[in-house]
């Protein structure tokens, strides 16, 4: 569409890498607001799980809340412990953001607005989002203090290990679809949500994908690499300022990709069930961002409810529970496709 | 398979952890306070625990000595801040035994009403601080808003809300307010309806469950060995309630139960608190309507003076059974004035219990002794 637009005023070359350019920086826009809005929104809703108000001062409802803390900051020195590793220190947040970036990418927010539509789609979200473990890994280990060092050792324990129930669960999902590009996957879902139409096995693979999707956005009951009883701060014990931003935004950014993959995945990406709304341009990215405002709202809650599983605990639940549950749901979805007993 | 063997040495000779120290505190969410722990560790595996303390030290002690048994008073209310009140309550009663001043049973009675609501309020406390540590922020917001309606209470009758100093040698400082009485028996309608809430919200929740139940056992013999005592203790099985054992002020005149639990793990404590809160409100729903008619206050002399000798006296606080010793050699300031504080005693089992545990139960097991780090280090 905009490459269309371009295309009348420039030759087509030029064009293609003015438009890449400006996805990019719609990309940025969008990463940032929607990190902030998530900020925001986490606030409000862990005050009122917690009989309180929030931010509500600055702007309505506090809305802006949010960006004076960004400018604060943005304005933060950055401090720095003696003897870390500063180009690994240093470049430790980026892998965290471009991976995190790199995801939300992907994501298909309706039929029109998808920056980048690949047929590898799932596959690449996954192997994108695993970077983001090298990234706190290495702040954990470039800090040169032992509270992000075991900070960053549970989170390669941690991200590592429930990568493997994410990717059995995706599986499970791209059995059904019989497809792994994201836009055509939600597609697939026109009939009817893969949650109704998978029914068991699907509703075992969304309970494993939100347990594994928590842990992989390090968040309560599974926020062991912060850990803040345990370990201060944990990974990011020694970062300030937009160091430390940047993990912060990319968490809440990949809460926002964990919860929009579960809406592709299962609840029928942009669409209404019957079809309603199905002509009304950009109502469809409404509907996306409204369903995974749900399931990121699903996420808060069990942050604020939950206390943090402890390190054996977290593995136990892991190796031998979900990803036999992940196994043998494979299995049984992939009999059921078989079989012809999907609706 | 000899050969296997010997690799199987070789490999284990080559890939052998390292233990290394981690230095918990001074400054450290979970400590409560200035207190700093050396933790040997291997991995997340805790091998030693070494609590170093004296970074709020006061010399308390000292200063009592050079004190009158008046002021001696207001200086307990910074060891353990929770149970201010029943530290007073321990120097009042001790100069009283002394002295041989016998209080009437209003006194008797608002004393242990006040302490029983004091203990309430430290344990609702523990309760929110027991949740954050184990990573459930929400508990604390929710304890708070009980304990708020205590400190109410206490701010209208007493003056001030956490370190109340309510109590003087020979009565109380004021009378109990007008509304005292109503307030209170509002309080305990609320919070029967609100305590099952913390069962709900964190006692059965599966997670919180796995966190303690196991964790940090100690056995009956080994709580009497480190001289740990309190609800921590009697989560093992020792019954040591100074209230029972050695009744003071109006405890003889009611009926309650001293709760006790055999399992000696994380969760026997926790819930060996939970419980006493239930207690408490037994305690003081047995004793809000028999407030006599009385003066809230006995005529002592203006110049205390305790006769030559050694004095003790020991009542239960919230964290278990706090003693305090005299000196006199005739004087009006003590020769030697001690504490014997929970808080110090109950921290010897914390390296016992945190034996081969990992990171995690070493938080566990120290909200669960429930500690006050001013009550330790005095």
């Amino acid at each position: 569409m905009i490459l269309e637009l371009l295309n009348q005023f420039m030759p087509a070359e030029v064009a293609f890498y003015v438009e890449l350019v400006i996805i990019a920086v719609v990309y940025l826009g969008v990463f940032a607001l929607l990190g902030l809005f998530l900020v925001w929104m986490e606030r409000r809703v862990a005050g009122f799980f917690q009989l309180r108000l929030g931010p509500n001062r600055r702007g309505p409802s506090g809305l802006f809340q949010t960006v004076a803390d960004a400018l604060k900051l943005v304005s933060k020195e950055l401090t720095a412990t003696e003897g870390r590793d500063k180009f690994l220190h240093g470049i430790a947040p980026y892998f965290v953001i471009v991976a995190a970036l790199m995801a939300l990418s992907l994501i298909p927010f309706s039929a029109e607005l998808q920056a980048f539509d690949i047929n590898l789609g799932v596959f690449f979200v996954t192997a994108v989002t695993s970077i983001e473990v090298v990234g706190i890994f290495l702040a954990g280990w470039a800090s040169n203090n032992k509270y992000s060092l075991i900070g960053g050792m549970r989170s390669g324990i941690q991200m590592i290990s429930y990568e493997l129930s994410i990717g059995m669960t995706i599986v499970t999902m791209t059995v059904l679809a019989g497809t792994i590009q994201l836009s055509e996957i939600v597609e697939m879902q026109r009939g009817g949500w893969f949650i109704w139409t998978g029914h068991i096995p699907a509703f075992i693979g969304f309970m494993v994908f939100m347990i594994a999707g928590t842990a992989e956005s390090n968040r309560t009951p599974f926020d062991l690499v912060e850990a803040e009883s345990e370990l201060g701060a944990g990974f990011h014990s020694e970062y300030s300022g937009m160091g430390f931003a940047y993990f912060f935004l990319a968490e809440f950014v990949n809460m926002f990709i964990i919860s929009a993959m579960a809406v592709t995945l299962f609840f029928g990406g942009w669409l209404l069930p019957f079809e309603i709304g199905a002509d009304i341009p950009f109502v469809g990215a409404i509907i996306f961002v409204v369903k995974t405002l749900s399931v990121v709202f699903l996420m808060m809650w069990f942050r604020w409810t939950f206390p943090r599983l402890r390190i054996d605990q977290l593995l136990t639940l892991e190796w031998k529970y979900l990803i036999p549950i992940s196994m043998v749901n494979i299995v049984v979805m992939a009999i059921l496709v078989w079989l012809g007993l999907t609706f | 398979m000899e050969n296997q063997m010997e690799n199987q040495e070789f490999l284990a000779d080559k890939i052998r952890t390292q233990e290394y120290q981690l230095n918990m505190g001074p400054q450290h969410p979970a400590t409560h306070g200035v207190m700093r722990m050396i933790l040997q560790l291997d991995g997340e595996e805790i091998k030693n625990v070494e609590p170093v303390l004296g970074y709020i030290h006061r010399s308390i002690e000292k200063m009592c000595e050079k004190s009158s048994y008046k002021q001696i008073i207001h200086l307990t209310d910074r060891l353990d801040y929770l149970s201010s009140h029943m530290n007073n309550e321990a120097v009042t009663l001790l100069v009283e035994n002394a002295l041989g001043i016998e209080v009437n049973d209003r006194i008797k009675i608002i004393r242990t009403i006040i302490a029983e609501l004091t203990r309430m309020a430290s344990h609702q406390l523990w309760w929110g601080v027991m949740g954050m540590d184990t990573g459930a922020l929400t508990t604390f917001m929710y304890a708070f808003r009980d304990r708020e309606l205590i400190n109410e209470i206490m701010e209208e009758t007493c003056g001030a809300r956490l370190t109340m100093n309510y109590n003087i040698i020979g009565g109380l400082r004021y009378d109990i307010h007008d509304n005292f009485v109503k307030r209170v028996k509002e309080f305990i309608v609320h919070f029967k309806e609100k305590l099952p809430e913390y069962d709900n919200l964190l006692s059965n929740n599966v997670i919180f469950r796995k966190r303690t139940e196991g964790v940090g056992i100690m056995t009956k013999e080994q709580v009497i060995a480190y001289g740990m005592n309190g609800p921590t203790a009697r989560a093992s099985g020792f019954e040591c309630d100074i209230r029972k054992k050695l009744p003071y002020s109006a405890y003889g005149m009611v009926d309650f139960e001293e709760v006790l639990r055999t399992e000696g793990d994380a969760f026997a404590r926790y819930k060996v608190r939970i419980d006493e809160m239930w207690q408490s409100m037994n305690i003081i729903e047995q004793l809000i309507d028999k407030i006599p008619e009385d003066d809230f206050r006995m005529k002592t002399k203006p110049i205390i003076k305790l006769p030559k000798g050694d004095f003790l006296q020991r009542v239960e606080t919230a964290r278990g059974d706090f003693g305090v010793y005299a000196m006199s050699d005739g004087g009006k300031n003590p020769t030697r004035f001690k504490f014997r504080s929970p808080s110090f005693a109950n921290l010897h089992g914390l390296n016992k219990m945190s034996e081969n545990t990992k990171i995690g139960d070493l938080v566990v097991n120290f909200s669960t002794i429930d500690v006050v780090v001013p009550d330790i280090d005095r």
